[in-house]
């Protein structure tokens, strides 16, 4: 008997690489794309690129947002890309958000992150940034 | 037995222990996608060997915690461990938070561990269904326990209740008196009784006052739920929960209790899913049917009332379609 297809809510990992304890801007963020109907799993705090990525990869997610204000972000996300790329070819698209200077933004973007958004964004504009990156075509 | 087929190539990824086909296919049941439907069906008959366990609780009484510990005691004994938690949908948005990872400490490339967070979606029959399919998934994957856990009430708690052989209900000191322990409807469904936060002053009356309540009459067909004590902080306590736990398991197996159990959770199963067909099929009937669509607008105008128009809905989908 098929069951009827139900319309999937947009997953989205929102995690927290590194060792700076200010969550508050990825809890926000969170928050918004829940408002939004999407289904965010919410990862915390300290989390490893190998713990990030085994996680995205479990919860099946379509993006993975990652905030970070220590000033890590060019050792750890180019290790979180990686990872994904090689564990999940077809393709986990990444978004940031934080403190990164533009010059970082800017290589960080070639490397394959999707969407940096800093100090003074707009949550509509983030969550309109998700849904397109998760649904290209709708 | 059913008589082992061949895999199709999802299902043999899943029972190889591709974590990725395992994520991707509790994707598919979760969204209804019927590309679920081959691979649940090839692995059925190599499910429900291991035991399924359910951690229920108010809110913030250390359940994701908990799982936690329990995750870290089993990976000592060498088991596999999978765990779905189960949380609300925002009733407004259809979205949510899924938070229970946070708490989850696993050692770095520990693949004996699979964690899954789950979101009600606001279906009553719908929860329970893709919990126990995720369940049987992870079963056939090669985990040797199975973790439900979810919060205590309404139909999220449903998950646990159709779905898990061994129900621990998780409270800690101070949730009210006895009497609100009785309200709550928590207490006829407990199998193991935990009293989490032991580490807080009042843990021993809240024990007692347990203990009182099971003398009364808790726990059914010849089992009384043991109380165990745990706290995560200190921590203490994950050891005998687990003893109580696999306790109830032997007492299931030597009682005939899982059989029964079994049965009746395959049940509901089976009648809830022609429940949620036959009830989607004929609400869209009640909009799209010609014949059918005059009921609702006359129920609707007050010219006739609801019992009728259902009566004469199930009578027609009954003459057939």
């Amino acid at each position: 008997m098929p069951a009827k297809r139900r319309s999937a809510p947009i997953r989205v990992l929102i995690a927290k690489p590194g060792l700076d304890g200010h969550d508050r801007g990825a809890k926000v963020v969170a928050r918004a794309l829940r408002d939004a109907g999407m289904e965010v799993i919410y990862a915390g705090l300290r989390q490893t690129p190998e713990e990030i990525v085994r996680a995205a990869i479990e919860e099946d997610v379509d993006l993975v947002g990652l905030s970070i204000l220590s000033g890590a972000h060019m050792a750890l996300f180019p290790k979180v890309l990686r990872l994904l790329k090689k564990e999940h070819p077809n393709g986990i698209k990444v978004f940031a958000g934080g403190i990164i200077p533009d010059e970082d933004a800017r290589r960080l973007k070639r490397m394959g992150v999707r969407a940096i958004f800093g100090p003074g964004a707009s949550l509509e504009e983030i969550v309109r940034t998700a849904e397109k990156l998760a649904r290209p075509s709708s | 037995m059913t008589r082992r087929a061949p895999l199709p190539p999802a299902a043999r990824a899943i029972v190889k222990g591709d974590l990725r086909a395992l994520a991707r296919t509790i994707s598919a049941v979760e969204n209804g996608d019927p590309s679920a439907d081959p691979i649940l069906r090839a692995i059925y008959p190599r499910t429900g060997k291991v035991p399924v366990i359910g951690l229920t609780g108010p809110l913030g009484v250390g359940k994701s915690s908990l799982v936690s510990a329990l995750v870290g005691h089993l990976r000592g004994l060498g088991r596999a461990v999978g765990v779905v938690a189960v949380d609300p949908s925002s009733p407004f948005s259809g979205g949510s938070v899924l938070g229970d990872r946070i708490r989850l400490e696993r050692a770095p490339g520990d693949t004996g561990v699979f964690f899954r967070s789950m979101a009600s979606r606001g279906s009553v029959g719908g929860v329970a269904a893709a919990t126990r399919e995720t369940a049987r998934l992870l079963d056939a994957a090669g985990f040797d326990v199975i973790l439900i856990e979810t919060v205590g009430s309404g139909q999220v708690d449903l998950a646990i209740r159709e779905v898990a052989s061994t129900r621990v209900v998780v409270l800690v000191p101070h949730l009210g008196d006895e009497v609100q322990t009785l309200k709550a409807g928590l207490f006829e469904i407990a199998d193991v009784f935990c009293v989490n936060k032991s580490d807080l002053p009042g843990a021993g009356s809240a024990e007692r006052d347990l203990a009182e309540l099971v003398s009364l009459g808790g726990g059914r067909d010849g089992w009384s739920p043991p109380i165990v004590a745990t706290s995560t902080v200190t921590p203490s306590g994950i050891d005998r929960l687990w003893a109580a736990i696999e306790s109830h398991q032997r007492f299931l197996d030597s009682s005939g209790g899982r059989l029964s159990g079994e049965r009746l959770r395959l049940k509901q199963e089976i009648v809830g899913r022609v429940r949620d067909e036959v009830a989607a099929e004929l609400a869209e009937r009640l909009d799209k049917d010609p014949g059918l669509r005059d009921l609702l607008d006359r129920v609707v105008a007050r010219t006739l009332d609801p019992r009728s128009a259902a009566d004469r809905l199930l009578a027609a989908s009954r003459r057939g379609r």
